[in-house]
């Protein structure tokens, strides 16, 4: 009922915005540059939208939760439970731990050209962790289970550092993640199967 | 300004502003000396990162606070040629914010809060350290209050005429700082301070990033609106031309108050406790906060163009010849723009999605914001205190020659401290670390870049003492002489008619923000009151 004439008002405001803003003076030339300065910028919109609408190109956000305070009682971060698993389906999951000043495993060993999927905690404070040359990254909140999914194309022993300001001994917090060729890591693993989740 | 109260108020907000930047400048030089491990001696965690908190503080809210209200009284009072309103007001703010910013430096300097100017909860810092941040944010409320008083009051005082570009700019930025500041009011007011005072147990650091990145975005542009505002409104007049276009200057102040506020989530695209539409959201708008700094690209370098044909210049090139590189207002808006080119390269970069990844949190990061907050930015506060200090102390300038050497040294030095900065975030270096103790072959590569960024630094340091230097010997040489000298404000090339009121008001303006940040941020922020979320126990350092 009310909707109408407010609609209209809008409609009306709309239009003397418009009227206006064609009594503007702006130069020819400028009205080129605003031109090519508005394509520039929706060509790069574009790729970024297209990249995460129709690539899966997003960055971590699942957006779960969990008690930081009593993540070593929750079953999946048990400490047992910590490191490379793979899941029923085949999926390959690394979960980690960050605390004050380390990563739990120490050490890590994953295929090279395969999906992985990494699920991250943090016990205490604000944590960060990226793995030089490559993209995986993300910060790790408490109350927060990170999680990020990406392939190492090239194997290689890479550190893996936290890159968030997480106290005095922040720079002491690091591991160590090897990445082996996809036919040595199955090799490895089908000789040693590694405990299977549940 | 003829007002010796006038300039006497602006004159104390500018030297608050310039002595907490010479004393970051030093600690800035020593925390490159500790990182790179060249002397082992300095090598202190604890010294480090007091410092590296205190030298953010100093940089990033009380040099551009102090810096940003005195530069507003100074346009205000002089464009609309009247007092500045309720000045026992203004010099309230002006105490309010000065004891905060002490209340703030001793748990700083004694370690006591070494959380770093974005906080972190949970950790948490003395609790004196919020109380003196959120005194000094009041202050420069007060300072947008009386921005947007003295705005209303000329313009009902004057309905007929347009406000003068100076002046819309100053409230368009008032306007933003006031929403800006409203998202790290919140974090400190309830779940900062309560944290450390200990009324409450735990707090949702989700949350608290959330709301810090509200603020964290529009309040860079917070404090490069005055750098711009001289580009409009001095730097024509000053290289002897005029300004390209008048209206094009009130749609870039607007779409940049309007659009730095709805974007503050490319500073979360790593984070887990926000979905991807809504950062992807943001992300456009990001993008779309690029075109008023296209916009002003474009008609400064136009301005000057006319300018540099004024003075004689032919050919396609040959008006930059032409153009008066001794006059340090216009030596620093080429140097501030060649800087904001390259600046807003590493920008974009920040902003897409899947670069981000590869840089986020390293290196990268603060070598980018140096490069536009303490390169464009800073480099642009000093050609106004330059072009100021005259005005207000009615005497001229102690040492013009000098003053050029130093925005040289200043953009030099910048540009050697913060390319290997850029490069040493490719290589993996993450930021914020006090040493590098990692026992790998890939920091053996960061090395040499280390060892640039301590030169790049000492003549950024120099630089500063240079700063420093002529603007005290300017204070303090007496002159006997008669100084006539006024501000001086560019004229656009066309006539201005009659502005309609969606480019002379901010009212719609507001309105309009309004929805926009309900938009971008109601949702991401009430969920956190709707999902089952785990508080954070506080932490200390």
């Amino acid at each position: 009922m009310q909707t109408e004439p407010t609609q209209s008002k809008n409609i009306l405001l709309l239009r003397e915005f418009v009227s206006y803003l064609r009594t503007l003076h702006i130069d020819t030339l400028e009205q080129k540059w605003i031109a090519i300065a508005m394509m520039i910028i929706a060509f790069l919109v574009g790729i970024i939208t297209v990249d995460a609408l129709f690539h899966g190109i997003n960055p971590p956000s699942k957006v779960e939760t969990i008690d930081s305070a009593s993540v070593h009682l929750s079953k999946e971060f048990a400490e047992d439970n910590l490191g490379v698993q793979r899941d029923n389906s085949g999926k390959i999951i690394v979960r980690m731990v960050a605390l004050r000043y380390s990563f739990i495993p120490k050490h890590l060993e994953v295929p090279a050209e395969t999906p992985i999927t990494f699920r991250w905690v943090s016990t205490d404070v604000l944590h960060g962790v990226n793995i030089p040359m490559t993209n995986m990254s993300t910060m790790i909140v408490p109350g927060y289970v990170a999680e990020v999914t990406t392939t190492f194309p090239k194997p290689g022993e890479y550190p893996l550092l936290c890159n968030e300001y997480c106290g005095l001994g922040h720079n002491h917090m690091w591991s160590t993640i090897a990445v082996i060729a996809k036919e040595e890591w199955v090799a490895k693993t089908t000789a040693t199967p590694p405990a299977l989740t549940k | 300004m003829n007002d010796t109260a006038e300039r006497k108020l602006i004159l104390c907000h500018l030297w608050v502003a310039f002595a907490a930047f010479i004393v970051a400048c030093f600690m800035g030089e020593y925390q490159v000396l500790e990182r790179s491990g060249l002397l082992p001696a300095l090598e202190s965690p604890t010294v480090y990162f007091a410092s590296v908190s205190t030298h953010g503080v100093l940089m990033a809210f009380v040099l551009t606070t102090f810096f940003i209200m005195g530069f507003g009284y100074a346009l205000a009072s002089s464009s609309l040629k009247q007092p500045i309103w309720n000045k026992p007001l203004a010099w309230g703010a002006f105490w309010l914010a000065l004891v905060g910013v002490v209340l703030a430096a001793v748990p700083l300097l004694l370690g006591k809060a070494s959380v770093l100017y974005t906080f972190y909860p949970p950790m948490v810092g003395h609790a004196a350290f919020y109380l003196g941040a959120t005194l000094l944010v009041i202050g420069s409320w007060i300072w947008c209050a009386i921005m947007l008083v003295m705005f209303t009051q000329w313009k009902t005082a004057n309905p007929t005429q347009n406000v003068p570009l100076a002046m819309f700019a100053t409230a368009a930025n008032a306007l933003l700082w006031l929403w800006a500041s409203a998202g790290v009011a919140l974090e400190v007011l309830f779940q900062l301070i309560p944290l450390s005072l200990g009324w409450i147990d735990t707090i949702d650091p989700g949350l608290a990033r959330t709301l810090f990145a509200w603020t964290l975005h529009p309040i860079v542009y917070f404090w490069l609106i005055p750098a711009y505002t001289a580009f409009y409104v001095f730097v024509p007049k000053q290289a002897g031309g005029f300004l390209f276009s008048d209206e094009m200057a009130r749609m870039a102040f607007i779409v940049l108050a309007v659009f730095a506020l709805p974007i503050g989530f490319h500073h979360l695209y790593m984070d887990p406790e926000q979905a991807s539409g809504w950062k992807l959201l943001h992300g456009i708008g990001t993008f779309v906060v690029a075109l008023p700094t296209l916009v002003t690209g474009f008609t400064v370098i136009a301005s000057l163009e006319i300018a540099g044909r004024l003075r004689g210049g032919k050919g396609l090139f040959g008006w930059i010849g032409t153009l008066p590189w001794g006059n340090t207002m216009v030596l620093a808006v080429i140097l501030s723009l060649l800087m904001l080119i390259f600046g807003g390269f590493g920008g974009i970069v920040n902003a897409s999605y899947a670069m981000n990844a590869m840089v986020h949190n390293t290196a990268w990061v603060p070598g980018h914001f140096h490069l536009i907050f303490a390169g464009t930015t800073v480099i642009m506060y000093f050609a106004i205190a330059y072009y100021l200090w005259p005005l207000l102390l009615r005497k001229p300038l102690f040492s013009n020659q000098l003053a050029l050497l130093q925005l040289w040294t200043w953009f030099i030095g910048m540009s050697i401290l913060t390319t290997p900065w850029h490069v040493l975030g490719l290589l993996g270096q993450p930021r914020r670390i006090s040493t590098v103790v990692y026992n790998n072959l890939l920091t053996l590569a960061w090395k040499p870049y280390e060892l640039m960024m301590i030169f790049g630094g000492l003549i950024l340091l120099g630089s500063a003492c240079l700063l420093i230097y002529n603007l005290v010997k300017t204070q303090v040489t007496p002159y006997a002489g008669q100084f006539t000298d006024e501000i001086d404000y560019a004229e656009p090339i066309h006539k201005v008619g009659v502005l309609p009121e969606y480019l002379n008001g901010l009212t719609v303006w507001n309105k309009v923000i309004a929805v926009l940040m309900a938009l971008s941020f109601g949702f991401p922020i009430l969920q956190f009151f709707f999902m089952d979320t785990f508080g954070s126990s506080a932490w200390g350092n």
